[in-house]
């Protein structure tokens, strides 16, 4: 099961971070805070040309390794436990960045500040409750723009008889 | 931080449509973004926490605006501030029609919420209607909710919806309710236990990603249980098999791969049903055989199947061939240039050695390599492969090399993990009692002593004082010698952990003196000093003191004289005044010691002894005479602590003690509460007036003296604890004398006769008191039933229900209205319930009857118990029951469960009622919909 997605810049600043594991979930968000420093301590400690996993027990238990790719000023990360095989997460950073690629045309560390909810699409769509939903990045984009095309769709019809009605038809 | 504001202003132009995020989101990212400290970074944060605290507080905001404060608000909190306040916008905005609207909600709500959150419940009922969407991209956001807020007692909400759409059209919708199944199963398995088959169902679905998805819960449910999954081998070795044989659509392709992510699943779940099962196994050589050939190590996906591969055939009862070929590949990984794949390749090293020990020897010099890598990951995990290859042959270097990289490191954690293995190894593996002290062990304790565990130290210590197990004493004084040699060596270094300085402080008072090379003069100035020099640390000083008594005691008990150094008579003086209690008794035993003679002071700590058991008398025996004699001159006999708190109650609460003592003071509150309020609700005349407790210890002080008190409820107990000294005494007798007969018989017994002399105040409570022992047969009978019952009442079991299922039927009702005579009655009111479900009750209970056939006896039951209750939820008396139900069968092992069903029953209500009344004022589920809730679950 994956515990964990996270990016951060390589300043250490938090630029998605998203935890399925129930433990850390319940965490305050101080704690969690804590975790996404703690990982950024061990990675910015790393030197080059190392192998990118890493067993980060002493942050998120047991068992629990945590895969990381660098790209630009971005770090991926995915923490999870043994159940997964790290080579396979390694390339499921790979699709994640593709995808996000494809979505934003040569993805950026700004895209991914000012597309937050974007991103959590497409997250949402490739690791969905811990497990790994889709690895197509095709496929990932169709419902991607499927979604957007929606939420366009529909933004442009309640945006005139929104402010009138809205409140009465939501509630 | 140039490029980024570059960027920054391009995107401001507004090249991103869309997502409209207003300037001011912009403003804020960027500032931040080019904070120079975290202090700046925080003061920006805080600022725009006032703002939108402000913000949020006006009027009619307009959606629009509301999204986007609701964006910001997630930024801020991903950024580690509090952002609470703004949660019920978000919350409200999942309710939204619009989908854009309705998704930021949802993500906002997933992002700031966990599972246990009490906002949860308001949102429950718009994921309900959500998930009914004729729109799939609605269902979707409703089911990735699901999976990040359904905690356990919302699942049964929306269990039977995400049961439904396991059948939905779409292929996606498909996918994600199967996820969240899986979610459902790893929070709580009990709740779907039930729908498990519904997994294998899916496994045949039309679409591949569907299939795909189903691995992954299923991979959870083979782990928990092999056995029941073993005849689908086939299917998944012929799935992989079409897998590998690109039979899938071209779109599942991964970097010319078919399917890699479905190709690991399904190796992962090879590896567990072929483990120990050599027919298994053998269906499985074809396709890994297929898979060695064809995977392309050119590629990551590539060596990711194939590393899962060998991770298959090391579980697996592998033939020769297949792991040849399996070493072939590991050679690949180990030679390349790639970190990780040489990481990989350690680790497949590693799961193999078990198979075939001499695979290792090919790789020697590449695990040199890796183990001198400058990459901490491929250090370890060759130090991993290490210590599984450790034997006694090659256990010196190996440990060498381990205490070396923990000296290195400073990573606490991984230190500490190393030198417990350290300490492992030599204690499975040491050469000889030289090399074990000497070189692990006080390398160790000196460079790690305050993170090993303490146990490590106490083995230690036993290893030193038992010697090695061989009859051979010279052998074992030998090694003490050299132990305390070293010690006193060692302990000139400054700084030493204090665990090693407990175990030095030991061993030189057991030993130092043992074989008359070191004076006792020297050794105890040796303790002195290490008693001086830690003076912070109490522990090592209790040690030392205690090493010094040892050793003055074996100087007095061999008949020479002692003179005590005046370091060790200033120490002994400063320790007498000592705060800590415990080191100022040592200080005084000592004192005292010192002034025996030498026949006392051998008995008091003989020679070498540490080894001895030491029995003790746990009764106290010896002091019966003197009870006795005390007794007869007129003495009170003692009474427990128990009796005397408990002594009011009836006889349950004794039975309860023993098992649930530190929840006895929240039951007691939490039994109580809902009196007043229950009291208001029923207007009724017959029952008690309103100011009841104040009434109660009026009317009650009169007619205490008739022994009428004892036996009320945990209620006057309260109020008694004034009166207690005037009327003590008769009670103490009483419950002594009540508490030496049968439990049982005392509950029913005393309790009637004292309700008859009570005043009228105490009617209600006497009548539901009254019914106790009435229901415990019955309530017996159905905890044995339903769960096999304890011991004792097993053969109750068998002799009533007689194994034929209508009994069950009926046994299983009277829990149900159980907690009402039981509750304080006015609760009756606010159940109103129980009528209805035990109306309806008949129709579930029959399909349970027809599950609980199906399923083995006990611990199916059980389950299927705990699913039919949880899933209505809602209803507060059927979960009360529920929870109730499976306390019973914890608490029923060895003593009679009814007395703790009954004092469990009233804070179960409570919660109950505490929840259901939040529930109904949150709108959320009507209670009366719960029969439907049944039938969609078991139809």
């Amino acid at each position: 099961m994956i515990k964990a997605v996270m990016m951060m810049n390589t300043q250490g600043k938090p630029r998605l971070a998203k935890f399925y594991d129930f433990l850390v979930r319940c965490l305050p968000v101080e704690k969690q805070q804590e975790l996404i420093r703690g990982v950024f301590s061990v990675l910015s400690s790393r030197p080059e040309n190392v192998s990118n996993f890493l067993e980060i027990d002493s942050l998120f238990g047991p068992d629990s390794r945590l895969v990381y790719k660098h790209y630009a000023t971005l770090y991926f990360v995915l923490v999870f436990d043994g159940s997964e095989n790290e080579l396979a997460m390694l390339d499921l950073i790979q699709v994640l960045v593709e995808t996000l690629d494809k979505c934003f045309s040569n993805v950026c560390e700004l895209d991914i500040v000012f597309n937050y909810s974007k991103m959590h699409t497409v997250l949402d769509e490739i690791v969905f409750g811990g497990q790994v939903l889709e690895t197509r990045s095709d496929e990932v984009m169709k419902a991607v723009e499927e979604i957007s095309k929606s939420e366009a769709a529909s933004n442009s019809i309640s945006l005139v008889p929104k402010s009138v009605s809205g409140w009465r038809g939501g509630r | 931080m140039e490029q980024l504001k570059t960027i920054g202003r391009e995107l401001a132009m507004g090249s991103q449509g869309g997502f409209g995020q207003s300037k001011e989101f912009l403003d804020l990212v960027k500032s931040i973004g080019e904070a120079r400290s975290k202090a700046e970074e925080d003061r920006i944060v805080l600022s725009e926490i006032d703002i939108l605290k402000r913000k949020l507080l006006e009027p009619d905001i307009p959606k629009r605006k509301m999204k986007e404060y609701i964006i910001r608000l997630v930024y801020i909190e991903m950024l580690g501030h509090d952002a609470s306040f703004g949660y019920i916008h978000a919350v409200k905005m999942t309710h939204d029609d619009n989908l854009l609207l309705k998704r930021t909600g949802y993500l906002a709500v997933t992002l700031f919420l966990n599972e246990d959150h009490d906002l949860i419940i308001l949102i429950v009922n718009t994921i309900q209607k959500d998930l009914r969407s004729d729109n799939y991209l609605v269902v979707c956001a409703a089911l990735n909710a699901i999976c990040r807020l359904i905690n356990e007692e919302t699942i049964p909400a929306v269990l039977p919806q995400v049961v439904d759409l396991l059948n939905h059209h779409k292929e996606a919708v498909r996918k994600k309710a199967i996820m969240a199944l899986h979610r459902f199963h790893r929070k709580s398995p009990s709740s779907v236990s039930h729908l498990i088959s519904n997994f294998r169902k899916r496994l045949c679905d039309n679409d591949p990603g569907v299939m795909g998805a189903t691995l992954c819960p299923l991979f959870d449910l083979i782990t928990e249980d092999v056995a029941s999954y073993k005849d689908l081998v086939s299917s998944f070795v012929s799935i992989l098999k079409q897998v590998t044989e690109r039979r899938l659509p071209k779109s599942y392709d991964y970097h010319q791969m078919p399917a890699p992510f479905i190709q690991i699943k399904l190796l992962k779940i090879m590896a567990l049903l072929g483990s120990g099962d050599k027919s298994a196994s053998e269906i499985m050589y074809m396709v890994l055989g297929d898979l060695f050939r064809k995977c392309d190590s050119s590629t990551n996906i590539g060596n990711a199947i194939l590393y899962e591969c060998i991770r298959s055939i090391s579980c697996i009862i592998p033939s020769p061939k297949l792991l040849e070929a399996a070493a072939d590949a590991i050679s690949k990984f180990l030679k390349s240039d790639s970190h990780n794949l040489k990481y990989m390749g350690i680790d497949g090293l590693g799961r193999l050695i078990k198979i075939s020990p001499d695979i290792a020897e090919q790789h020697q010099l590449a695990v040199i390599d890796c183990l001198e890598d400058p990459d901490d990951t491929l250090k370890r995990k060759t130090f991993e492969l290490l210590y599984k290859m450790t034997k006694s042959s090659n256990v010196e270097v190996i440990v060498d090399r381990m205490i070396d990289y923990m000296i290195s490191i400073n990573d606490n954690h991984y230190k500490t993990e190393i030198a417990s293995r350290c300490v492992e190894l030599a204690e499975q593996f040491a050469p000889s009692n030289q090399w074990f002290i000497q070189v692990i062990m006080n390398k160790v304790f000196e460079h790690a002593g305050d993170l090993v565990n303490i146990k490590v130290a106490h083995n230690l210590m036993r290893l030193i004082a038992e010697g090695f197990g061989e009859d051979d004493d010279d052998a074992d004084s030998k090694l003490r010698l050299s132990a305390v040699e070293s010690y006193l060596q060692i302990m000139s270094e400054p700084k030493l952990p204090s665990l090693f300085l407990q175990v030095i402080s030991w061993v030189l008072g057991e030993y130092g003196t043992a074989d008359g090379k070191y004076s006792a003069s020297y050794i105890s100035g040796k303790l002195c000093d290490v008693a001086d020099a830690y003076s912070s640390d109490e522990t090592v000083k209790g040690y030392a003191v205690s090493a010094l008594m040892k050793i003055y005691a074996f100087e007095i008990a061999s008949g020479r004289k002692v003179d005590v150094l005046p370091e060790c008579q200033s120490l002994i003086e400063e320790l007498l005044a000592s705060h800590s209690t415990d080191l100022q008794q040592r200080a005084y035993e000592l004192q005292a010691l010192l002034a025996l003679d030498a026949r006392a002071v051998e008995s008091i700590l003989p020679l070498d002894a540490s080894c001895e058991d030491i029995e003790v008398d746990k009764d106290l025996s010896f002091l019966n005479g003197y009870i006795q004699q005390a007794i007869e001159s007129g003495a009170q006999p003692y009474i427990s602590e128990r009796e005397r708190s408990g002594m009011l109650e009836t006889t349950d609460y004794h039975s309860q003690d023993h098992h649930e003592v530190p929840s006895h003071a929240l039951r007691f509150e939490a039994y109580e509460r809902p009196k007043p309020s229950s009291l208001r609700t029923q207007a009724s005349t017959e029952l008690v007036p309103v100011p009841e407790p104040s009434y109660y210890s009026e009317a009650h002080q009169p007619i205490s003296t008739s022994s009428v008190s004892e036996r009320e409820s945990s209620e006057i107990k309260l109020r008694l604890d004034g009166v207690k000294q005037k009327w003590g005494r008769p009670s103490y007798q009483s419950s002594t004398s009540a508490s030496s007969t049968p439990p049982q018989a005392a509950n029913g017994t005393s309790s009637h006769p004292d309700v008859g002399v009570g005043s009228s105040s105490l009617k209600p409570r006497s009548s539901y008191e009254s019914k106790k022992p009435e229901i415990d047969p019955e309530k017996q009978r159905l905890a044995a039933s339903l769960f096999g019952g304890s011991s004792s009442s097993r053969s109750d079991r068998k002799s009533s229900s007689g194994g034929h299922k209508p009994a069950k039927g009926t046994a299983s009702k009277p829990p149900k209205e159980n907690p009402i005579p039981v509750q304080p009655p006015p609760d009756l009111l606010d159940f109103g319930e129980p009528t209805a479900t035990s109306v309806t009750a008949t129709d579930p209970f029959k399909e349970l009857e027809g599950l609980m056939d199906s399923s083995s006896q006990d611990g199916g039951s059980t389950d299927v118990m705990g699913v039919l209750y949880s899933d209505a939820a809602p209803v507060t008396t059927t979960t009360s029951v529920d929870s109730l139900l499976s306390e019973l069968s914890d608490s029923s092992k060895g003593n009679p469960g009814t007395y703790q069903s009954q004092t469990s029953k009233g804070p179960n209500s409570q919660e109950a009622l505490e929840k259901d009344a939040l529930v109904r004022q949150m709108g959320v589920n009507p209670t009366s919909q719960n029969p439907t809730l049944f039938k969609d679950l078991l139809g």
